[in-house]
């Protein structure tokens, strides 16, 4: 069993099969990742540098944006990614 | 492997996998008077108790009368008694003739009529045996998967879901839509981020089109709020399971409708599943409601993922849970049914997972009680529209 599983080869960030610890060093599909931070199983990690505003990939497909900057190894998710989906408060800050 | 089941043949060439005498409130004034002569012919009995039936106007009115219709109709069900109050909306004889077109055993009980809930019940629980003994007589027969409308489901996802439990549900899908069966995915909510996939293996232009205006209908509404639909899309559970974002949570649970299913339809909640392949129906995101709707459009069975665990069922139709999350079948194990967290460890592969769900969905579909029939989970939420006026 592999710690972190990439699903699809397009794909920007792995998934945690297991709680991951701040310098351990994982095989994520074809890149090598030093994780940055501790990340609970289950939760993402970025394969590589994903700058603000770029699109972050699951399954192949766009799961959001990120919302800062985000390094390689660093821990992804609802704090530096953002949805593009049903996002009445950005629609609602826009009408003001 | 096993591409057949023993279940109930009914008027018209439709298969029963339960035999239940629906007791059906038409309103919540008689939904207690219901669940009395339910629990008179447990475990053959299953009520409908629900909140609406007055009060309502509109759309939710008629979601209301056509979902107790299509439970009155529904293959799982072998007789209907509807229970009335006498002064409601929903129309107790129009439900009694939706049974007896569907070739069902019939009779209606009115709480005014017979004079209170004494009465009512005492009427209720004599014609309940009756209709109870009666359908302990019909014999189930050998009938092809093909019959078989399969509801796909999750609710208190994790990131196994995506991973596991919801592609070995796909697989399944894929199975019996092969063998000429139906399947039915509902929670537009869920399907937001990931519709692209979905639309673009649409049996027509028609039906793919018809996708992304509801999925566009349904994110409008939310929006209309002028909220951030995290929160409840992901949950609060779905974020601390890891999930980030609606499209992440939407991409995983689309897995379930299957690889090479073409989409064929959509229809209303609660509206019934005409074809073979499959069919998106147009509930909402919450458990109950959405399993409610797609039982009502004539699924006999659910496959239900989860990677938290969850406990709900259904009044008439078997709900199989199954996770991916080996701690879950553990921490929840009387309320799990099939345990595929093997694909995560490498000790089983998504084809042997899938051949063995199917499996147990056939013997499920033979009469085999799951978790929620031996606990006496039987949730039913009818989708409102409206406020109650």
């Amino acid at each position: 069993m592999t710690a972190v599983i990439v699903i699809s080869a397009e794909d920007n960030v792995a998934t945690a099969l297991e709680s991951l610890d701040a310098g351990q060093t994982v095989q994520a599909g074809a890149a090598t990742v030093t994780v940055a931070e501790a990340i609970p199983r289950g939760h993402k990690v970025a394969l590589w540098a994903i700058p603000a505003g770029a699109i972050v990939i699951k399954y192949g497909s766009a799961i959001g944006h990120a919302s800062s900057d985000i390094a390689a190894g660093a821990h992804v998710h609802t704090h530096n990614v953002a949805s593009d989906r049903g996002r009445g408060d950005l629609a609602a800050a826009g009408a003001r | 492997m096993t591409q057949s089941f023993l279940g109930f043949a009914r008027p018209g060439g439709q298969v029963g996998v339960r035999n239940h005498v629906l007791v059906v409130p038409t309103v919540i004034c008689a939904a207690v008077v219901a669940e009395r002569i339910a629990a008179s012919i447990a475990p053959i009995g299953a009520a409908l108790p629900h909140l609406a039936g007055c009060g309502q106007i509109g759309p939710d009115l008629s979601v209301t009368h056509d979902t107790l219709a299509a439970y009155t109709r529904h293959p799982n069900v072998g007789a209907v008694i509807v229970v009335a109050l006498g002064c409601e909306q929903v129309i107790a004889q129009y439900l009694a003739d939706t049974a007896r077109q569907a070739g069902k055993d019939a009779h209606v009980v009115s709480i005014h009529g017979e004079g209170g809930t004494v009465r009512a019940t005492a009427r209720g629980i004599e014609i309940a045996r009756e209709l109870a003994v009666a359908l302990g007589r019909v014999e189930r027969v050998w009938c092809p998967a093909s019959s078989l409308v399969l509801s796909v489901k999750c609710g208190g996802s994790d990131y196994t879901s995506g991973l596991a439990s919801n592609p070995v549900v796909g697989r399944v899908a894929d199975l019996l839509v092969d063998a000429g069966g139906a399947v039915v995915l509902g929670e537009i909510a869920e399907i937001m981020g990931a519709e692209h996939l979905l639309a673009a293996r649409a049996s027509t232009p028609a039906a793919a089109a018809h996708l992304l205006r509801v999925v566009n209908r349904v994110e409008a509404e939310a929006m209309a709020l002028g909220l951030d639909i995290r929160g409840t899309q992901p949950s609060p559970g779905n974020i601390r399971g890891g999930l980030t974002t609606i499209e992440e949570k939407s991409l995983g649970a689309t897995h379930k409708a299957g690889q090479r299913t073409r989409l064929e339809e959509v229809v209303p909640y609660a509206g019934r599943v005409t074809r073979p392949g499959l069919t998106v129906m147009d509930t909402p995101g919450l458990d109950v409601e959405s399993v409610t709707g797609m039982v009502g459009g004539g699924a006999q069975v659910v496959l239900f993922t989860t990677g938290l665990g969850t406990p709900t069922g259904n009044p008439i139709a078997p709900v199989i849970k199954i996770t991916g999350n080996a701690r879950t079948a553990q921490t929840m194990a009387d309320n799990t049914d099939v345990d595929v967290s093997g694909i995560l460890t490498d000790a089983e592969t998504f084809e042997d997972a899938a051949a063995r769900l199917f499996e147990e969905m056939c013997e499920v579909a033979s009469g085999r009680p799951v978790a929620a029939e031996r606990l006496g989970h039987r949730e039913f939420a009818i989708h409102r529209r409206n406020p109650t006026i």
